[in-house]
């Protein structure tokens, strides 16, 4: 079986030291440069070498200790990367503990948890710290009982000399192991010998969530810490015109209103640096109630804040941005949009001669698809925690990114990066949303002016209205078709508000002679930002929806249709870099087809839609079965089939793909972010409307592709597809095609009619 | 002075009496696993029980919790370990987690009216808890297997 592709490459090191009071550490350190494939949306990221970093500690009394390198916000990282340093170091999981470090991101790598990388970037590294440590307690084992190294066997943290009858725990052997060389390119275990990777392991920090302990940044307590609430303009495209605080500094609790900017004129913004509003205006309390209260007293006068110039240091250079001052509403972005879906646009790709083979077509299908803003709706809001003096300064809290986030910081605050220590909290969710630091930013400018620790704590009106949602998209398919009904010609032209979301050498790409792939995009001052699965949510929805309406228009079975595809892409496949595997694509939607019962009469009785997408280094396919309960259209259950090469933890990512399902399902169905004049219209649960206990399938069956290859991610690409699957059940189930995300909004309309 | 009982203890705490229960919890009592997620009644993540009763605490008056009887995710059992909480392990339920602790009191006020719920009394039950991270089949699952723990007297190790 060929190998996953790997587009990262890097350097590794192992450092070993004796513990105080015994035993053994094992630091490890990697260079890692990431090549990620899927350009975080609206930003370049850093072209830079990272350093990964964590530690295996070993203590005489046989306690083992991996320190977890990488942020948590749901995916499990903290329990299926030490699972990875266990396996290969042969220890018994019951007797690991799973430290989330100091988290200084100088001495412990870019930390960052996005684009699905967390298990990719570290896999090699930590199976190659785990193997080091148990050849050098080998080795001291041999030295002790003065016996060869080859004789000796490791079982769940237990050294035995099988011939002399001795054994040890590893404990016993961790002081002199410090004192053993690290072995050079240390021999990895046969995937086959697996024990603790693939076999499932339960959530290290379980018992701590059900049993409410503080882990989250909003949680966090810090001696004479205060509270602060930014009070932002009510609109994208205003600013702060003058305020009075009289009233406000009267109320109980009430330390100081004040205002102040984010960043000076022309500073340059890092890649997730990206500020939506620049003036703060800052309510400082004793605690979160008396802010919130005492805001409501404050007497703000808004102006519009006209285009704003901003200066983007990204990875190809500085650039100038003009961001457009109009107070937009969702009507004439939609307008816009139609308008600009006929000019021109850029060209991403092309394969043969499209314009040609449009022109002979004996049929043309031409679709648009369009969808909202989405707000991220963490279930935890935006929040952080900063100390900020004149020599140091001290941020805890919740954040996907630090990595990317302390030279910002380093600027704003004009403290050396080693004076600033970033410190990391369980996440309450992030799906993109905390990979951008500007709450940090906030927080940390808003210590330095108070001279005081204080945590910033945004409402859930603040985090809904505040922007970097995921953008407002569009795109025109359209396929040709010969008169013998084969597909000729395919060509995608897709834009949005601020960025098109088209990947073009993504499938179908490689499986058409003539394919064009187009974009262009509409600025705006609506930040975007990552959103699980950065456009391919999008893609996934529309083009997938798409396929389905080519392979009825050819009357073909749809999961035939692209398994037709894509044996083209692998035998004969049409231009250079298609970006996807296509026997793997082909794997899971066989899979799906199998495991859902495709064909079978006994599920004639659902309204089936299937789609498959590929994202992430990950292949996706779902079939989702839909009923009509009380007269509306519901999912019951779905089967999904899962790519992503060796599952390290098969019930926590079992639950991460249904999680991905549901969080699917109820973006499409009711997911989206309106604005008037300017505002978001929706600015909390009761506006915005999320998937509730009920509307959730009562079945989702997983089933994961078994193959040896490295593993890949799992946090985004099961999510894309479900788009597509919905609105394909959808149409089964209603007999009318759904174009418009959300779906709900046409099943609205229809029920009315 | 305002004098409460959270988890079996007293508490005197000087706050304004129209404070919502959720932060006199949170800022001044220092019991965190009660969490904000809206503030305004839809979510669900600040639950907890009021006599037994499932409250959201955000809109809740903490003058209104006087001489009643508040359960906090703290004090819902001794030893962490009511049928609910060793469901929730056992199936384990939590991603991000953020959720979970209103999840959890939202059902054990379900249980303790009702030790056989049906799909519906569920589903009415948990409406109002959202969960972003979509955790809600494991939800549905571990409710059911905490209803047979303890209907049966089952005890998960
Ligand atoms: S915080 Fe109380 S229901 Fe959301
Ligand atoms: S587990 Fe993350 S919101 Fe429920």
């Amino acid at each position: 079986m060929e190998n996953a592709k790997t587009n990262y490459s890097r350097r590794s090191f192992l450092k070993s030291s004796a513990l105080v009071g015994g035993g053994l550490m094992i630091s490890f350190s990697s260079l890692a440069k990431l090549g990620l494939d899927d350009k975080v949306s609206g930003v370049d990221l850093p072209d830079q070498w990272y350093e990964l970093t964590g530690y295996i500690k070993i203590t005489p009394d046989n306690l083992i200790k991996i320190l977890n390198p990488n942020p948590e916000f749901g995916q499990n990282v903290m329990t299926s990367l030490p699972m990875i340093v266990a396996e290969e170091l042969e220890a018994d999981w019951k007797n690991v503990v799973v430290e989330m470090g100091p988290h200084d991101n100088v001495k412990f790598g870019p930390q960052f948890t996005g684009g699905s990388n967390s298990v990719r970037m570290y896999w090699k590294l930590l199976r190659e710290a785990g193997s080091a440590a148990r050849h050098m307690l080998l080795e001291a084992a041999a030295q002790t009982w003065s016996v060869p190294v080859e004789e000796l066997t490791t079982k769940a943290g237990m050294i035995y000399h099988e011939k002399s009858g001795k054994s040890g725990t590893y404990g016993s052997f961790a002081s002199k192991a410090s004192t053993i060389p690290i072995p050079k390119g240390p021999k990895l275990k046969d995937v086959k010998d697996f024990k603790v990777v693939r076999s499932s392991q339960k959530n290290v920090e379980g018992l701590k969530i059900v049993s409410g302990q503080p882990l989250f940044g909003l949680d966090y307590k810090h001696e004479g810490m205060l509270i602060a609430m930014i009070h932002h303009p009510p609109a994208f495209g205003m600013k702060l015109k003058s305020f009075d605080a009289a009233q406000t500094l009267k109320m109980p609790g009430i330390i100081d209103v004040f205002s102040q900017k984010l960043y000076e004129e022309g500073f340059e913004l890092g890649g997730f640096d990206t500020r939506t509003f620049n003036d703060l205006l800052v309510v400082v309390g004793k605690t979160t109630w008396e802010v919130i209260n005492a805001r409501k007293k404050l007497v703000v006068e808004w102006e519009p804040a006209g285009d704003i110039k901003e200066t983007v240091a990204g990875r190809d250079g500085k650039r100038e941005v003009v961001v457009p001052g109009e107070l937009e509403n969702t009507s004439t972005q939609l307008a816009k949009m139609k308008e600009h879906a006929n000019k021109p646009a850029q060209q991403l790709r092309k394969d043969g001669d499209p314009e040609t083979a449009f022109k002979n077509a004996a049929q043309i299908i031409e679709r648009t698809y369009t969808a909202p803003f989405l707000a991220h709706n963490c279930m935890e809001p935006m929040n952080f925690f900063a100390h900020v003096t004149d020599e140091k300064a001290l941020l805890v809290g919740p954040l996907q990114a630090p990595g990317w986030t302390k030279p910002t910081l380093s600027k704003l605050l004009k403290l050396p990066a080693d004076k600033i220590e970033i410190q990391m909290t369980r996440m309450g969710g992030g799906f993109g949303l905390r990979a951008y630091g500007h709450y940090l930013s906030e927080a940390a400018l808003i210590s330095k002016k108070i001279k005081a620790p204080v945590k910033l704590v945004y409402t859930r009106e603040d985090d809904m209205t505040y922007g970097i949602y995921r953008p407002m998209y569009t795109a025109t398919y359209r396929a040709a078709l010969d008169a013998n009904k084969n597909l000729i010609a395919f060509h995608v032209k897709g834009g949005g508000i601020p960025e098109h979301p088209i990947h073009a050498n993504r499938f179908p790409a490689g499986a058409v002679d003539n394919y064009l792939a187009e974009g262009w995009q509409i600025p705006s001052n609506i930040t975007i930002g990552a959103f699980r699965a950065p456009r391919s949510n999008f893609n996934a929805a529309a083009e997938q929806s798409f396929l389905d309406e080519i392979a009825e228009a050819m009357g073909k079975d749809p999961i035939d249709f692209r398994l037709e595809l894509l044996k083209r892409a692998k035998e004969n496949p049409v231009g250079e870099n298609n970006d996807y595997n296509a026997d793997r694509y082909a794997g899971v939607l066989k899979l799906v087809k199998e495991k859902s019962g495709w064909n079978k009469p006994e599920n004639k009785k659902y309204s089936r839609g299937v789609a498959s997408y590929f994202c992430h280094n990950s292949y996706a396919a779902h079939v989702v079965d839909m009923i009509k309960r009380d007269g509306q259209p519901y999912v019951e259950r779905v089967f999904s089939a899962i790519d992503c090469g060796i599952v390290v933890n098969p019930d926590a990512a079992t639950n991460m793909v249904e999680g991905a399902v549901v969080d699917g399902i109820g973006n499409a169905l009711y997911g989206g972010l309106t604005h008037k004049d300017g505002a978001a219209v929706q600015n909390n649960f009761n506006r915005y409307r999320m998937i509730r206990f009920h509307e959730a399938p009562k079945k989702i069956d997983v089933h994961f592709v078994q193959n040896d290859l490295d593993p890949t991610g799992l946090g985004e690409p099961p999510f894309p597809p479900v788009f597509g699957a919905v609105a394909n059940a959808l149409y089964k189930n209603t007999g009318e095609r759904f174009y418009e995300q959300p779906y709900n909004l046409q099943l609205n309309k229809t029920s009315r009619a | 002075m305002i004098t409460l009982n959270i988890n079996k203890k007293n508490y005197n705490v000087d706050v304004d009496p129209e404070t919502p229960l959720l932060w006199v919890l949170r800022d001044v009592i220092n019991l965190v696993g009660t969490k904000y997620g809206c503030g305004v009644a839809q979510c669900g993540a600040c639950v907890v029980h009021l006599n037994g009763e499932a409250v959201r605490s955000c809109v809740t008056k903490v003058s209104r919790a006087v001489g009643q009887k508040v359960v906090t995710i703290e004090g819902l059992s001794e030893k962490n370990d009511h049928p609910l909480q060793k469901a929730w392990i056992e199936l384990d339920v939590p991603q991000c987690g953020y959720c979970q602790s209103g999840q959890i009191m939202s059902a054990a006020a379900l249980l303790r009216e009702n030790k056989n719920p049906t799909e519906k009394d569920i589903d009415a039950a948990m409406a109002g808890n959202i969960c972003r991270c979509g955790t809600y089949l494991r939800i549905r699952k571990a409710i059911q297997l905490a209803a047979e723990m303890q209907r049966k007297g089952i005890k998960i190790p």
